[in-house]
């Protein structure tokens, strides 16, 4: 997939670095092996590729790194649809912060 | 990689997610609905500052991972700082539920130099007399104050007040309070009928009109104040027909502490007869949760008598709770009586006709507000019932 194709299935966050909300703390947690986010008095338990996607969303890292890293380690591709509509459904969750920064 | 599944619920039995510290039972205040039990007076001999941090050590190896220091009220213990900072260092989120009091702008830098991450404010009420008549202490400037220190230290402001028949009526005036303390989230939750509530029934019970009322203008609010506050009301559980799932499940979730070392699956539940609840000083945490007979006891379905053992809804809701049970059908492995399956079921309507009897004033006893005195009372009492 060429990189205009990313930035058009990415739609208007393209470019942008998404990252995990102040109000939430994202944390690996040894006994229940999973990424969790946690806030005031809850949790949200996160399967893997979920906590996958998470922990790179920390402000310096483009969908498109993201993604790239993602399918690196997973040596899978085409995983643009995927790790955006995750992350669609993240801000909609607000567990990323509502504008995101820029590199 | 498959499609991302973002949420799976913490549902399955494992370790204790959840730490309540309950670090004293000392309070200022002297609410009538207070939930600590009846008899704290005799349960006063507090952990010492180095129980506390090897409970939070033992706590957070077994896998807990929010931890709340509740009580009474947490700040009467000068080490909560070293509490708090302890349980910061091991990785747990912190949560401070407090009525405010002993809170100045030092000990709040203080608690955030330590790291604790959420501040979970009570109120009594948003005017100040009737504050002052609930709470039995001239608190209300403090808690305005209080909140802007919570601001001012960047923590999420939540507020909670406790809702009942004396106060029902102003959620208006308390949803807008919220609002202008710049409160993130409000949770009105009404009282829970156990120990000094239950006491206090017949004057705090609100009626069905006035339960009507207090929800359609909590949705009116939520229309008119969209996205500045989310707004939860929880509704008294004697006005349900399915009782809760107590605690999340007897032992799945949750791991109380009180403050004189005893370990309970919830902060009532050593009014329980016939079961012994370890304590944190005679025994680990790991073992506690997972060898002690008390938090076993009534985990999972196996304990359960008609008309649970053969309910289709026994896994949603686990039989609901263990101390209502034991309160209102005399049986702790009954079905709670709020379940409309309940033979006890009738003690709960019961109640809710007498409270929204247009005549009904709230019985004819003043209202008993907790206090050192009348815990020794009262302890006195049970216990010589309990003896004879
Ligand atoms: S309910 Fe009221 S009296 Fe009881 S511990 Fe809390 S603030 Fe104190
Ligand atoms: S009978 Fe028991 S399990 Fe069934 S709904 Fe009622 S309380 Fe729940």
């Amino acid at each position: 997939m060429s990189r205009e194709n990313i930035a058009e299935a990415a739609g208007p966050l393209a470019g942008a670095c998404p990252k995990v909300s102040r109000r939430f703390r994202l944390q690996w947690e040894e006994a229940q092996q999973s990424w969790v986010l946690l806030y005031p008095e809850g949790m949200v338990r996160l399967n893997r590729s979920a906590g996958e996607i998470l922990r790179r969303c920390d402000g310096t890292r483009t969908l498109e790194t993201i993604v790239g890293e993602l399918e690196q380690s997973f040596g899978a591709s085409d995983l643009t649809a995927d790790v955006s509509a995750f992350i669609d459904m993240a801000r909609q969750q607000q567990w990323l912060e509502a504008r995101a920064g820029r590199p | 990689m498959n499609a991302p599944l973002p949420v799976t619920p913490v549902a399955s039995p494992g370790p204790p997610l959840w730490l309540l510290a309950e670090v004293t039972y000392r309070c200022p205040l002297h609410c009538a609905f207070c939930y600590n039990p009846v008899d704290f007076a005799r349960h006063d001999s507090e952990l010492a500052t180095e129980d506390w941090l090897r409970v939070l050590r033992e706590a957070r190896a077994a896998g807990s991972v929010q931890c709340g220091f509740s009580g009474g009220e947490p700040l009467m213990r000068d080490d909560l700082e070293i509490l708090v900072a302890e349980a910061h260092r091991l990785g747990f989120y912190t949560n401070l539920l407090t009525s405010g009091v002993g809170l100045d702008a030092r000990r709040a830098q203080a608690l955030r130099e330590a790291g604790l991450d959420h501040i979970q404010l009570s109120f009594q009420d948003s005017t100040r007399e009737l504050n002052d008549f609930l709470s039995h202490t001239r608190t209300f400037d403090l808690k305005q104050r209080v909140a802007g220190l919570i601001k001012h230290n960047g923590w999420p402001m939540v507020m909670n007040c406790v809702i009942h028949r004396l106060n029902i009526d102003y959620v208006e005036n308390i949803i807008d309070m919220a609002v202008e303390l710049g409160a993130e989230y409000l949770e009105l939750a009404n009282s829970q009928y156990y120990s000094w509530a239950l006491l206090n029934r017949d004057q705090l019970m609100p009626s069905r009109a006035q339960l009507e009322r207090a929800e359609r203008i909590v949705n009116e609010c939520r229309q008119r104040l969209g996205d500045r506050i989310r707004i939860f009301f929880v509704v008294p559980d004697y006005y349900e027909t399915r009782p809760k799932k107590c605690m999340n499940g007897w032992g799945e979730v949750f791991l109380t502490v009180t403050p004189d070392g005893t370990a309970l699956p919830c902060h009532t539940a050593r009014m329980l007869p016939g079961l012994d609840f370890p304590n944190v000083r005679d025994m680990d945490v790991k073992s506690i949760w997972y060898g002690s007979e008390g938090f076993s006891r009534y985990r999972g379905d196996a304990w359960m008598k008609d008309p649970c053992r053969s309910c289709p809804d026994k896994e949603k809701d686990r039989g609901g709770c263990r101390c209502q049970a034991w309160m209102l059908a005399g049986d702790p492995a009954a079905a709670d009586p709020v379940c409309d399956k309940s033979p006890h079921h009738s003690k709960v309507v019961q109640v809710v006709e007498q409270a929204s009897d247009p005549g009904w004033k709230g019985g004819a006893k003043p209202l008993i507000f907790r206090d050192l005195r009348r815990s020794r009372e009262l302890g006195a009492l049970e216990k010589s019932a309990a003896d004879g």
